[in-house]
């Protein structure tokens, strides 16, 4: 993982998926009126503008849709972690979130590569949610 | 036909030096820029009645008051979104003429953005912490706009099999055009080779893909029909605006579909308000804050086909004496990095010829900017 980065800051929408991650699950949220995924967290349904919410565990599995090289460190404390790869996972419900992807060199990573979430310490019992290369990929 | 239909016309343009380091503050930078582009127009300062500012510029209107002495203002708004500010804050200032609530109206964007707090650079900025949509970007050194844009031109490569080398058309393109640019920060002519020689930024954006830092200040004067028709230069009359939001999401990223430029409303908008179609265009200004947004631009406002604009910028076609002329003054790629309002000031010296790369006879000008989930443009016309 990388080390040095700002740490999330919960607010009353998002704090119902910090807390799942501190549980060791990723929560999605979905509109309870018509179903829609939505991402990041937020307080309505952009679709149906029900504020009706209901929390599901994502089954941890999705396919990079997108990603880049960070090559350049743009801060001092990456200066020692650069290359990184940050990417676009696309999980169940078409909901695409940020993460880094474990477990290949950062020139392998390909487009709909299968990819699995993992937990990351980040210490006072915060858990950082990532991705690394899915188990038989 | 639109209301906003040669209603007002830029009138004056104004501009500091453009520089790593200015030396100054960035009020002092706003003062200066505002106060050049009334001479150049022509108009008392205390003729200025509006202001339309950029919601990031740290010089508001209070400032404005108290410093550059305006005092008869009877309109002020802002523009939200970064880089398509460029072309917001004309059509703000359009539409507050056209409405009649305002008949002189002030735009302008001012930063020290180079030797201050720099957007490549998350050491100048960074917190320990971050809300917001953030919350879900930069915990995993998603930080700078490269790590953000970046993921758009790969989406495209992998779509569309657009190249670095189609990147490297634009960066080539831009830079020429900057070479003949005496305002201009980087003036050294580059090629396609020189392009895939500069160093991974964030793969696949290389440096000669990204723009510049700069400080500096620029200022338009957007007035009345029939003020604009006494003043010292032939106006350039905004025949087209268009200010829009059709694509959903947050934090840049987080949207259904990467592999296109922001323009739902604003492409078809800025030419019926206009009363023209893309093939009367004579050159385009276009919000590059990297060289994939220029293809991405290009298609969203229809100079070719959705996925085809990668080969339609090779071969010379974007460059000064190409079919369809892009950012004769480099850009933020290479003349300056003044968040898009010096596009339209180009805009404005091509109309009244006085570009450093003058076009033969450019009637129609369109200036446009999408950033993400907002887009705005402007078409102007010679006088």
């Amino acid at each position: 993982m990388l080390h040095g980065m700002p740490r999330p800051l919960a607010d009353l929408d998002t704090q119902p998926f910090w807390d799942g991650c501190r549980e060791g699950k990723f929560l999605l949220q979905l509109c309870e009126s018509c179903g829609d995924a939505r991402w990041p967290p937020g307080p309505m349904c952009p679709s149906c503008q029900s504020t009706e919410v209901e929390w599901v565990e994502s089954a941890g599995r999705g396919r990079v849709y997108s990603w880049i090289v960070a090559n350049h460190p743009v801060h001092p404390d990456l200066a020692e972690q650069a290359p990184y790869v940050v990417a676009l996972i696309e999980l169940e419900h078409g909901v695409r979130v940020v993460g880094n992807i474990a477990g290949c060199e950062p020139d392998d990573v390909e487009a709909d590569m299968l990819v699995e979430l993992y937990f990351e310490d980040l210490g006072d019992g915060e858990q950082l949610p990532n991705f690394r290369v899915a188990a038989g990929e | 036909m639109s209301n906003l239909r040669d209603a007002a016309a830029v009138v004056g343009i104004g501009e500091t030096e453009y520089s790593k380091e200015s030396g100054r503050t960035e009020l002092a930078l706003a003062c200066e820029a505002i106060s050049a582009a009334a001479a150049d127009a022509g108009v008392a300062i205390d003729e200025i009645d509006g202001l339309v500012r950029y919601d990031m510029d740290h010089i508001d209107e209070v400032a404005l008051t108290s410093h550059l002495g305006l005092r008869n203002l009877r309109w002020m708004s802002q523009t939200g979104y970064g880089g398509t500010g460029g072309n917001a804050v004309v059509v703000h200032a359009a539409a507050a003429i056209a409405a009649g609530v305002a008949d002189t109206v002030v735009c302008y964007r001012a930063l020290n953005e180079r030797s201050g707090a720099r957007y490549g650079q998350a050491s100048t900025w960074m917190s320990d912490e971050v809300g917001g949509f953030a919350a879900f970007q930069m915990p995993w050194g998603m930080l700078t706009p490269a790590h953000m844009f970046g993921q758009f031109a790969r989406r495209h490569m992998i779509e569309y099999g657009t190249t670095s080398e189609q990147f490297g058309a634009v960066a080539v393109a831009l830079r020429r055009h900057a070479s003949m640019n005496p305002r201009a920060m980087m003036r050294r002519p580059i090629t396609i080779a020189d392009h895939q020689a500069s160093r991974l930024i964030a793969d696949p954006l290389r440096l000669f893909d990204c723009c510049i830092e700069s400080d500096g200040a620029c200022a338009v004067i957007v007035t009345a029909s029939d003020r604009a028709r006494s003043l010292r230069h032939p106006p350039a009359w905004i025949m087209g605006a268009s200010q829009g939001s059709g694509t959903r999401g947050q934090g840049i990223v987080f949207r259904d579909d990467l592999a296109v430029a922001e323009s739902v409303h604003t492409a078809a908008d800025v030419y019926r308000s206009a009363g023209v179609d893309p093939a009367e265009i004579d050159a385009v200004m276009v919000y590059d804050h990297f060289t994939p947004f220029v293809i991405f631009t290009l298609e969203a406002y229809g100079f070719c086909a959705r996925g085809e604009g990668g080969p339609f910028v090779q071969n010379g076609r974007i460059e000064l004496d190409g079919e369809l002329p892009v950012n004769t003054h480099g850009g933020n790629h290479s003349e300056a990095y003044i968040h898009g309002l010096p596009h339209i000031i180009e805009a404005v010296r091509q109309l009244r010829g006085t570009s450093s790369a003058q076009l033969e006879h450019p009637e129609l000008i369109l200036s446009a900017s999408s950033v993400a989930q907002l887009s705005a443009a402007v078409i102007l016309r010679k006088d």
